[in-house]
């Protein structure tokens, strides 16, 4: 491209290979795919949006959903996911570093910082990876009714409670052998519980009460019903037990919002991970020195702007799934 | 990017090339090889259509006997299959990566004076996955149940439940991967279009010397990385509802009396997302074939196009407005009447830029010194059918009216009249006309004449009658309209649609063989066949990797200086063309 070069005082608009915005080819390759990727997002998150609105009276909440805290019992709201939040634009501070180390062609911090982001965006992955899990597995375990609706046990203060806590393990499928057990070839989650025997143990325990899916719009709080008569009519409906959330049931109420939990988040986890295998490729070269002799860190930039793409498109999947 | 030589294998130069001239004839030819198959289905469910149930031995020879009702007669699932790969095909396959990849490979470094695309690499992967995405959509054809049959739109549940119609099970399957490979392919394109056209111009050619077929491939670019992500995001939403048991589109289905575990989903949320896409979608493949158009335009009226830097804005115009009005394919959806009168307001804005297209285009020929070879007849061909689609658009785009006319035939003459019609002229315009560059060779005038009239009398053949059946209420995808007795006074004007098609579907024979007959046998191109004046007719007709031998050309001018004049009224370098490697002659205003 030498022939072509243009003089330096041409506009940036004005064609010779001239960078406009600054910009290599590479770089701007990679705005543009970020633009594409982000209308992916938001194709996502509109549809979110909207299956939500429309469930608006349903919809669990995140506040009850996600309570746990790795090596700590008890109910502590939003506190894991604040964490790995902050972790992760942490990776990005890192990663901004890196990049800045790599103008000033300081090879020691660009890999320190490097191995920092790559560390920042593990630990960000293991910990979606345990949200999944407990996500998976459930606290409480719950009823789902004929119509598809979710009915949830709570003691007289309207805590909620676990089958644990009042319904006795009666069913006998719970016992593994070869052919009989929890992966059964229906595929249909089974449960060590079975609706009688829920329906049994509630009706001799006077202490428990059910929790309706429907919220009570003037106290933001699921409706509670503790007389055993009104209640019953509801149980009597009772069709499955549920445990956990997957992509057809959810204990915590709505299965659309397990739904896109499990897809928009995974969708979002394959970005990280597909982020950090970027930033493990780019972390070798930066080792063997094949930016020094290429004499730019250009490479550490682009991978840098997916990586701030990605902890970007976090913060909104944050806003909608835990904190609106 | 640089011109060394270095040696070419048979592998490296025909089939893995890097080379943005070669690939974009790898795109051509598949794009043709999938167009031939298009045009095949259309002629197959227009006879059903017509003679209805009658027996046909070509139906009988085409289609294996699973897919007969008895011999010579076609299932109604299989008109129903046709249909939806027809439009696929045609849409997709055709003419986007058919039209915008050809176009945009073969193009945009040589307009722009660059060696070659910005990442060859990815150049020839687009076109790689376009090709392995082709040869998924061909195989479809061939499973066991036949290939998709919910219609190019693929709206749930006929899509997202394996067991709804036969075309819902592998057919559907492969119809996805094979359009998610089709994504890919057409982000890298666009992504390599795009950067090509702002980081590699040669010197002196600013954005505004820039040819107006860059301009509207440029632009297409754009449109296609904003819009067809969200159809990925529709169809990855998609293949959870048919694989794995989520309801983001599906709610409260029963199956054979059987009810399925579905809650809460929605269908009109697909739809949302699909014509979030689905309209751009329309522009992608109508602005390139206007770019080539506006290009043939002015260098076959021997003038200055008219209104470069309004075309420009319209090209802008049209693709913001593009993405905000795709709420008007869903007026019978369910979808709040309010929403439905915005969509109806952005939808009719359309119509401002979309005229000052068609009114430059005929001030441009107004008074011109025309050149009727067959890529004008083809371009002139486009701003008529392109003004005729265009006009039932603004029908359609109202919501008080679409209401009466939704999914009947009155849609399908609109739609293929101003995207197919239009789309597929600007493709034959092109090739007509970059036909040397491509291949070193003239194809042949006659040929192309004869080709030109057969189609254009064939095409309204067919479609302008199908505004009067669609007023009259005729409803489109039906296998046979011979059960309504409403009906059957339409009977005749579907064999005559049929028999258009038919003679329509010969015309194209025509061209197949002028072009497969040019490559070999075609008279020897000059450099400058057309005496135009952008940058590809600077470079010599025998292809060299790095387009030009030397140095890349500067620019001095915008590229339609066409019959420019001095005071005196004579042409100011003798000839009524100079190229835009010409520097201003001492007391020249740049125009």
């Amino acid at each position: 491209m030498k022939a072509t070069t243009a003089d330096q005082n041409t506009n940036v608009w004005e064609g010779g290979a001239t960078k406009p915005l600054g910009a290599s080819y590479g770089k701007m390759m990679m705005w543009f795919f970020i633009l594409s990727d982000a209308l992916t997002f938001a194709g996502f998150l509109a549809a979110y949006g909207l299956t939500r609105f429309k469930f608006i009276d349903v919809w669990p909440i995140a506040d009850e959903v996600f309570t746990h805290f790795p090596g700590i019992h008890g109910n502590y709201p939003m506190y894991y996911v604040a964490l790995m939040t902050f972790i992760l634009i942490f990776s990005s501070v890192t990663m901004v570093l890196a990049v800045d180390a790599g103008h000033q062609m300081k090879r020691k911090k660009v890999i320190l910082y490097m191995f920092l982001t790559i560390i920042g965006g593990l630990v960000f992955v293991g910990s979606q990876a345990w949200e999944w899990k407990n996500f998976i597995k459930g606290e409480y375990g719950a009823v789902q009714l004929k119509d598809g609706k979710i009915i949830q046990f709570v003691n007289q203060e309207g805590k909620q409670i676990a089958l644990a806590d009042f319904a006795e393990k009666n069913n006998p499928i719970s016992e593994h052998t070869r052919y009989n057990g929890l992966w059964n070839e229906k595929g249909e989650t089974t449960s060590e519980y079975t609706t009688e025997g829920i329906l049994e143990s509630f009706k001799h325990n006077p202490e428990v009460g059910i929790r309706l899916e429907k919220i009570n719009p003037e106290t933001k709080q699921k409706i509670v019903i503790l007389n055993k008569a009104e209640a019953l009519k509801y149980l009597e409906q009772s069709a499955r037990v549920v445990e956990g959330a997957n992509l057809e049931v959810n204990e915590y109420g709505s299965s659309q919002f397990a739904d896109f939990f499990f897809f928009i988040t995974g969708f979002h986890g394959f970005h990280v991970t597909s982020g950090i295998i970027l930033n493990i490729i780019i972390f070798a070269n930066v080792l063997l020195g094949t930016y020094e002799k290429r004499g730019h860190y250009e490479m550490v930039e682009k991978v840098g702007l997916y990586w701030h793409f990605v902890d970007l498109v976090w913060v909104f999947v944050f806003t909608f799934f835990y904190l609106v | 990017m640089s011109a060394h030589h270095h040696k070419e294998t048979f592998v490296t130069k025909y089939i893995f090339s890097l080379d943005h001239k070669m690939i974009s004839k790898q795109f051509l030819v598949t794009g043709m090889i999938m167009g031939v198959i298009g045009v095949l289905m259309s002629l197959l469910f227009r006879l059903q259509i017509a003679w209805p149930e009658h027996s046909f031995s070509i139906i009988e020879a085409f289609l294996p006997e699973r897919f007969q009702s008895e011999a010579g007669v076609m299932k109604p699932d299989i008109y129903l299959a046709l249909v939806t790969i027809h439009g696929t095909i045609m849409v997709f396959f055709v003419l986007t990566a058919g039209l915008s990849g050809t176009f945009s490979n073969l193009l945009i470094p040589l307009q722009i004076g660059a060696r070659d695309m910005a990442s060859g690499f990815m150049n020839c992967l687009s076109y790689w996955l376009f090709f392995i995405s082709s040869v998924i959509m061909v195989i479809s054809l061939f499973v066991q149940a036949g290939p998709a049959s919910a219609g190019w739109t693929i709206y749930p549940p006929l899509s997202a439940l394996p067991q709804a119609i036969p075309g819902s099970g592998t057919g559907m399957t492969l119809w996805l991967v094979s359009m998610a490979i089709f994504i890919a392919q057409s982000l890298i394109g666009s992504l390599n279009y795009i950067v090509t056209i702002l980081n590699l111009r040669t010197k002196g050619m600013t954005m505004t010397r820039l040819p107006l077929t860059m301009w509207a491939l440029f632009i297409t670019a754009i449109i296609g990385v904003v819009s067809f992500p969200v159809l990925f995001s529709a169809a990855l939403l998609l293949i959870f509802d048919r694989s794995f048991g989520t309801s983001f589109y599906l709610s409260d289905i029963f199956i054979g009396g059987e009810v399925l575990n579905y809650q809460g989903g929605s269908p009109v949320l697909f739809e949302h997302l699909f014509w979030f896409l689905g309209h751009p979608e329309v522009y992608i493949v109508l602005l390139p074939a206007l770019g080539l158009t506006s290009e043939i335009i002015s260098t076959n009226s021997r003038k200055p196009i008219f209104g470069y830097r309004a075309m420009i804005g319209s090209i802008m115009a049209i693709a913001f407005l593009s993405t905000i009005v795709w709420g008007h394919h869903m007026f019978i959806s369910g979808m709040n009447p309010f929403l439905g009168s915005v969509f109806t307001f952005t939808t009719l804005l359309i119509a401002i830029p979309s005229a000052v297209k068609a009114f430059n285009y005929i001030t441009t020929l107004w008074k011109g010194n025309l050149q009727f070879n067959p890529a004008m007849l083809f371009s002139i061909g486009l701003v008529s059918t392109f003004i005729t689609g265009g006009l039932t658009g603004i029908v359609l785009g109202d919501s008080a009216l679409d209401i009466n006319v939704h999914d009947t035939y009155f849609v399908v003459a609109h739609f293929h009249l101003v995207m197919g019609v239009s789309a597929i002229y600007g493709m034959y315009a092109g090739i007509y006309h970059w036909f040397p560059k491509m291949y070193g060779r003239m194809m042949n005038k006659t040929l192309g004449y004869i080709h030109f009239w057969i189609t254009a009398i064939a095409a309204y053949g067919v479609f302008f009658p199908m505004h009067f059946i669609g007023l009259a209420g005729l409803p489109r995808r039906y296998y046979t309209n011979t059960n309504f007795p409403l009906f059957d006074d339409l009977a005749n004007v579907n064999q005559v649609m049929t028999v258009f098609a038919l003679i329509g579907g010969a015309a194209q024979i025509v061209f197949l063989v002028n072009f497969f007959m040019s490559i070999y046998k075609g008279k020897v191109a000059s450099q400058n066949p057309w005496r135009s004046n952008t940058l590809e007719w600077t470079t010599p007709v025998e292809h060299i990797h790095g387009n030009w031998p030397g140095e890349i050309p500067e620019v001095y001018r915008w590229p339609y200086d066409y019959s420019k004049v001095d005071e005196n009224g004579e042409y100011i370098f003798g000839e009524d063309y100079i190229m835009q490697t010409v520097p201003l002659k001492a007391g020249e205003q740049e125009s």
